[in-house]
């Protein structure tokens, strides 16, 4: 018996299934979040524009990010810029996740969910708060963004702060597009932009 | 910059190997709790882990210190009797796999605690001898002594088990 086969026949012997490895996983999650120690909480869910990456905070939804984004990217970016003690824990994203599937079926025209603005600042941040205002199946101009955010010089800013908008979908940058029609930078690319739009027409 | 992965990661790359640990030392019945209390207080601990340590020895010093804990806890609910750190423990009741793995599992389970925890952390952790007697204390020649005395045992209980199983 060489030192591999006793590895191999120790693994046997103690065995680390995947199944009993997701049931003590759910059960880590379950206490992490009665302990107060999970900083955030993701899981992903299907959608028309491909899947999306949820992610919570115990203050509330801080990050939406298309597959694009790439999702590890994207949870390797928030251990950096928030915590690492992140989790798969689906249940501190169920009601996002049903208002998503609510949305995405024409059935919910804005979103009543506490957001964890903590990823935006500045200028972007005053941005991104005010998208809201554009109602559902609506468009707003790069410009009246500006205006709105307070600031009708900064259109190019106000650009930047919806190309760079955390919460995408749930607060609504793909209704700002040039004054002369065309799309705009979008970060889960102009098709999802167009699906939106036309998601929202459509209902 | 890029810090730590996310917590997610960790447990994703060592559960599995932390729960065959847990289930060599303590056997089936304590590994699950042993598990859950390991990687809480490891998450607890995480943010203040230094960059570049060795993740899979931290994970096993915690889950060394679980499993005392768990075997005390159980020694205080069992009919006292006198109790010293190096007794072996019972075999399991319910060992998992087949006669074959079982019959690992159970020479696993009757040898003394020391030898055991040597087993388990070099051969299914594949952690150095000297990492492990920073874990378990004493010298890295006591580790690799107690390691090969336990395989010296398994060898014999173990292959004695496969042989009947072979040659009834």
């Amino acid at each position: 018996m060489s030192a591999d086969e006793l590895t191999r026949d120790l693994e046997r012997a103690f065995p680390g299934h995947p199944a009993d490895l997701r049931r003590l996983h759910a059960r880590l999650a379950e206490a992490a979040q009665r302990d107060g120690i999970l900083d955030v909480a993701y899981r992903t869910v299907d959608s028309p524009v491909g899947p999306l990456l949820l992610a919570a905070t115990e203050a509330g939804l801080v990050r939406v990010a298309y597959a694009s984004e790439d999702h590890s990217a994207v949870l390797q970016a928030l251990a950096d810029r928030i915590s690492p003690r992140i989790l798969a824990a689906p249940a501190r994203l169920d009601v996002p996740a049903r208002e998503l599937d609510e949305y995405f079926a024409g059935l919910r025209r804005s979103f009543d969910l506490p957001l964890d603005w903590r990823l935006s600042a500045g200028f972007r941040r005053a941005v991104l708060s005010h998208l809201p205002e554009i109602g559902y199946g609506q468009t707003a101009s790069y410009a009246a963004v500006a205006r709105l955010a307070g600031n009708p010089k900064a259109v190019r800013a106000a650009a930047t702060a919806c190309a760079t908008n955390p919460l995408p979908v749930v607060v609504p940058c793909h209704r700002v597009i040039y004054s002369d029609g065309r799309a705009g930078r979008y970060l889960g690319g102009p098709e999802a932009k167009r699906a939106l739009l036309t998601l929202e027409t459509a209902a | 910059m890029t810090g730590k992965q996310p917590f997610e990661a960790v447990v994703a790359r060592h559960g599995a190997t932390v729960l065959r640990v847990c289930r060599a030392v303590l056997g089936p019945a304590d590994a699950d709790d042993a598990w859950s209390e390991t990687f809480l207080s490891a998450m607890r601990a995480y943010p203040d882990l230094p960059e570049g340590a060795n993740v899979e020895a931290w994970l096993v010093t915690i889950a060394h210190r679980k499993a005392i804990d768990v075997t005390r806890a159980a020694a205080r609910r069992a009919v006292p009797v006198a109790e010293t750190p190096d007794d072996a423990a019972p075999p399991p009741a319910d060992s998992p796999g087949d006669d074959l793995d079982g019959g690992l599992a159970d020479a696993v389970a009757r040898l003394p605690a020391k030898q055991k925890q040597a087993v388990a952390y070099h051969y299914l952790a594949g952690l150095p001898y000297a990492d492990i007697a920073a874990i378990v204390g004493g010298s890295a020649d006591t580790v690799r002594r107690a390691a090969a005395d336990g395989i010296a045992t398994l060898r014999r209980t173990y292959q004695e088990t496969t042989h009947e199983r072979r040659d009834p």
